[in-house]
């Protein structure tokens, strides 16, 4: 019969361990429960700082889905907490009621943030005066994140790694950010003061403001956080506080279960709980011979020790503790700190090179001709060798210096090939160049391909240059580039060009017939439908076999989907220009749908919010205009300026030309959406330089092209084109880039990222100059594309598939039988 | 099955490769129809924001919530984006191409 084996705590210590105890073959040998306070699977904290700046979504930080638990038999009761352990029954009892039964018991509880009695923290109703926050789950994540939106400033209590993450995070969605800290420099756990006050330059050059010596003694504010008081009686507004002022292990069940804590609980180097044969701890809560870590590296030691350990694969296995060498991203500056931060002893060597106006500082401490402490601040090019001769004893180069820079001598081949097997590379996730090897030895070649086996390099993201280096030594030079990364979609193995030559060889006129062609075992792949659609809309134009399924839902009902599953409608207002007669209509719908919000876009047009999928027909019917696309993948509106009729400054008929433009490529579908502007000076009221498309007006009548402007998430001014003398010209060069655009744009690229990479002059030779012969072909296809252009709220007479306007929520009720 | 089955409808009635919601005895259901001539049923809302399902793109395997891309797997719910799974309810298609949910 299999051993029950229940472990205490889903985080990065109590899964991580789990793997390894699967990996070991201990599904056959133990049924495995777990607990986990957070309602998700396992997710890498570490990760959740790119959340909050918002690098990365919460989907991309999950490591196991709840769908590994259940292929692996584990049993994981997920947002339950386990309240008491009874170590003689040998039994837990958690927060729903449930009593657990083991043999073996794993406590991996991590910990929590401590949080200083400060007055005006807490608030009795709700736990945290409101506009207080931790970080250390998700839940405290996206609380910040929400209560972000619509506040404009945050301190943060701590400077250490954690806060300063946390300012650069909150920086990062438009808020003020201060760091209040009470040591005299940044992140005095790691760094002695010379580098933090480097460090410190850094953060402040970022635009966050750093407060040292700074106690806090007050949070203000009556209903919600107005500021704090610092004990020098000056007071900081803002709107939000971020306490980040350490962490506390989470003991407590083990303490009352009777297990021996101190500051963690007491293990000995099998991560037995001491005197206790059948419990172990791991993780931020353990603490072994007399440390407890607060970093990942040390616990991926800890959980393969254990699970050689309780599998019986190694019975010899002992932890030895760990020599912690961090290698961090903190707020954007790389960090790399292990052993002594500067001399101790008077014959200790010491060697420093710190340039803060450049924000760079490196020094090593060396004793009897060891490593037994360096920092490195800015550049990490060294960090690999210092690791590793700090963890081991290395022999040191004669000239200490060279420890720190490269003094014409080793290139990064020869540093990958020197790396010993077991140094380790990803600190985030425990993998060493040994793992990093393996892989490339069984066959994956390309190094985003080893970063998804091994998941090196999935963490902070530091080491990803070292991994890439190490897959290219161990691939002898021969890695391949990530197949995915060059596929249009990812359910086809091809690029963009290949993918358009078999379509057109094939003449695969819809999506499911590429899937029957091109997938891999004809597999339809749903990630990869709304590409294809957009492709083969492109390609066939009139001749494409339109499957309503391949379509978004934006596009099954031409209308944009919002959060609560109504549909915001644009009409179409070309040029922006519009009549009483449409303001009127527009304000009837608006009156008798009542429509919840009513707005103005940035793209000169008016957004009905709010709107019913089953309405959606009605609504068009009753304003009676054409669709303003402002839900696809496709052209969207032309701005434009009040130009010559009314302007004093006008020099060209901005808005006929801007109503030309949109009249002729309306609904256009491309690899992503399309923004243009027509403006009639160079005073740029229509802000055609941050288009996809812009055009001004300049002395002479003459017309400038601009292409790949942005002014969204990303903001570029656009490249000049060309300049024409008519209105016809720009129209014909408009409808070139915008086929060359979609003919060669990997899907769901922007213009600002398609125009710098093909390069502007590459651009200007095909479409203005025609250096390859194809511009009459170009023409040709966009007017196919136009021809085959038809208003799609036109559907709305006749819907297309049964029940295209149902409600998807709220539902239809099916009679009892 | 002792799940009592319900009629929703015909199958013809959801367009191939799409969904539609229901609602059976107080649950919301969202049915889809695969390309393969199968139907999956799960619970109609995501369990990340509530988003449509029922709106949501499918291929012979998973569901992608139109609101933030979240997936779940259509035979057994769980998520492959780190979500809490869906319920899954089982179907029957009669002969005459009626379709029963078992609740
Ligand atoms: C924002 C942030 C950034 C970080 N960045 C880095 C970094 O760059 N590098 C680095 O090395 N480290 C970093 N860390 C630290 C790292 O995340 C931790 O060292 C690591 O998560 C510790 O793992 P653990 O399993 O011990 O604890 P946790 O990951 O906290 O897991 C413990 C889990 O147990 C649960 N639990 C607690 N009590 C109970 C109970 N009674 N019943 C059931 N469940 C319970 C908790 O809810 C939690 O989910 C960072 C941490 C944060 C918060």
């Amino acid at each position: 019969m299999r051993q029950r084996l229940v472990v205490i705590g889903n985080g990065m210590a109590g899964a991580r361990t789990v793997e390894e105890i699967l990996a070991r073959g201990g599904g056959e040998k133990f049924s495995i429960t777990m607990f986990g306070d957070e309602p998700y699977g396992n997710y890498n904290r570490i990760m959740l700082s790119n959340v909050l700046a918002g690098t990365d979504d919460e989907a991309e930080i999950f490591l196991n889905g709840l769908s590994w638990y259940t292929a692996n038999g584990i049993t994981l009761h997920a947002g339950t907490r386990v309240r008491r352990i009874d170590r003689f029954a040998r039994k837990v009892y958690a927060d729903d009621g449930t009593t657990t039964s083991y043999d073996r018991l794993i406590i991996a509880t991590g910990s929590r943030p401590f949080v200083p009695d400060i007055p005006g923290v807490r608030d009795a109703k709700r736990g945290f005066h409101q506009g207080v926050f931790t970080f250390r789950t998700i839940d405290d994540t996206r609380n910040m994140l929400r209560y972000a939106r619509g506040h404009h400033s945050a301190v943060v209590i701590g400077g250490g790694l954690l806060g300063l993450e946390a300012a650069r995070g909150l920086q990062s969605h438009g808020l003020d950010a201060t760091v209040v800290h009470a040591g005299g420099h940044l992140m005095n756990q790691q760094l002695d003061p010379q580098a933090g006050a480097v460090l410190k330059r850094s953060v402040e050059r970022l635009g966050i403001t750093v407060e040292l010596n700074a106690r806090t003694t007050e949070i203000r504010g009556t209903e919600k956080v107005t500021g704090i008081a610092l004990s020098d009686g000056r007071v900081i507004g803002c709107d939000m506080v971020v306490i980040a002022a350490g962490i506390r292990p989470n003991t407590e069940v083990a303490q009352a279960g009777g297990l021996v804590v101190e500051r963690g609980v007491v293990v000995d180097d099998q991560m037995r709980a001491v005197g206790e044969p059948g419990i172990y701890a791991v993780g931020e809560c353990a603490q072994h011979r007399g440390q407890v870590y607060g970093v990942v590296a040390p616990l991926w030691e800890q959980a393969k020790v254990l699970a050689d350990h309780i599998t019986g694969a190694d019975p010899t296995a002992a932890y030895h503790g760990s020599r912690i060498a961090t290698k961090l991203k903190v707020a954007g500056v790389n960090v790399a700190s292990m052993g002594l931060k500067g001399p101790e002893r008077e014959d200790d060597e010491f060697v420093v090179v710190a340039e803060p106006s450049r924000g760079m500082y490196r020094c090593v401490v060396v004793r009897d001709g060891r490593l037994v402490g360096a920092t490195l601040v800015d550049d990490l090019s060294k960090v690999a060798f210092l690791m590793q001769a700090f963890d081991r004893g290395l022999p040191l180069p004669e000239e200490r210096v060279r420890l720190l820079f490269d003094l014409g001598a080793p290139s990064a081949e020869t540093s990958a090939a020197e790396l010993s097997d077991d140094a380790q590379v990803c600190n985030c996730n425990g993998v060493s160049k040994a793992d990093l090897v393996a892989a490339v030895k069984d066959g994956t070649r390309s190094v985003t391909g080893v970063m998804d086996t091994t998941r090196a390099g999935k963490g902070c993201g530091s080491c990803r240059s070292l991994v890439a280096q190490i897959v290219e030594w161990a691939a002898g030079g021969e890695t391949e580039e990530d197949p995915s990364a060059g596929w249009y979609v990812p359910g086809i193995p091809l690029g963009k060009p290949e993918l358009m030559a078999e379509i057109r060889a094939r003449g695969l006129k819809s999506v499911s017939a590429v899937f029957a062609e091109l997938a891999p075992e004809g597999r339809e792949d749903a990630k990869s439908k709304m590409g294809l659609a957009s492709l083969l809309r492109m390609m066939w134009a009139g001749e494409y076999v339109d499957e309503r399924d391949a379509r978004f839902i934006n596009d099954r009902v031409h209308a944009n989907i919002q959060k609560d599953g109504t549909f915001s409608v644009v009409p179409q207002m070309k040029g922006g220009c519009t009549t009483p007669d449409q303001l009127r209509r527009i304000a009837d719908v608006a009156d008798k749908y009542q429509v919840p919000l009513v707005k103005v876009t940035g793209g000169q047009r008016i957004d009905l919010l709010g709107i019913r999928k089953e309405d959606l027909p009605a609504v068009w019917a009753d304003l009676g205009m054409p669709s303003g696309h402002a839900y696809g993948k496709s052209f969207r509106t032309v701005k434009t300026c009040v130009g010559l009729d009314f302007c004093r400054y006008g020099l060209g008929d901005s808005t006929a030309l801007g109503i030309a433009l949109e009249t002729r490529f309306q609904g256009l579908e491309s690899p992503a959406k399309m923004k243009l502007a027509v403006t009639g000076c160079p005073r740029n009221c229509a802000e055609a330089y941050v288009k996809d498309l812009g055009v001004v007006a300049v002395e002479g009548g003459r017309w400038e092209i601009y292409v790949g402007g942005a002014a969204g998430a990303h903001i570029r001014k656009g490249d000049l084109l060309a300049t024409v003398g008519t209105a016809e010209e720009v129209i014909t060069l408009t409808g070139r880039f915008l086929q060359y655009y979609r003919e060669n744009a990997n899907w769901l690229e922007r213009t600002y990222a398609f125009v710098p990479r093909v390069g502007i002059e590459r651009i200007r030779e095909i479409v203005v100059d025609d250096a390859d012969g194809i511009a009459a072909r170009l023409d040709e296809a966009v007017q196919a594309s136009v021809d085959a252009y038809r208003d799609p709220w036109q559907e709305g007479r006749e819907p297309v598939t049964p029940g295209q306007f149902r409600p998807a929520l709220p539902l239809l009720v099916v009679p009892k039988p | 099955m002792t799940a009592e089955p319900h009629l929703l409808g015909r199958l013809d009635e959801i367009p191939v490769g799409e969904g539609r919601a229901y609602t059976v005895g107080g649950e919301q259901i969202a049915v889809f129809r695969l390309r393969d001539g199968n139907a999956r049923a799960v619970s109609a809302l995501c369990t990340h924001a509530g988003g449509p399902l029922a709106d949501g793109q499918i291929d012979g395997d998973i569901v992608i919530c139109p609101l933030h891309q979240h997936m779940f797997e259509l035979a057994t719910g769980c998520s492959t984006t780190g979500r809490p799974p869906l319920r899954t309810y089982a179907l029957h298609i009669d002969p005459d191409g009626h379709l029963f949910v078992h609740l």
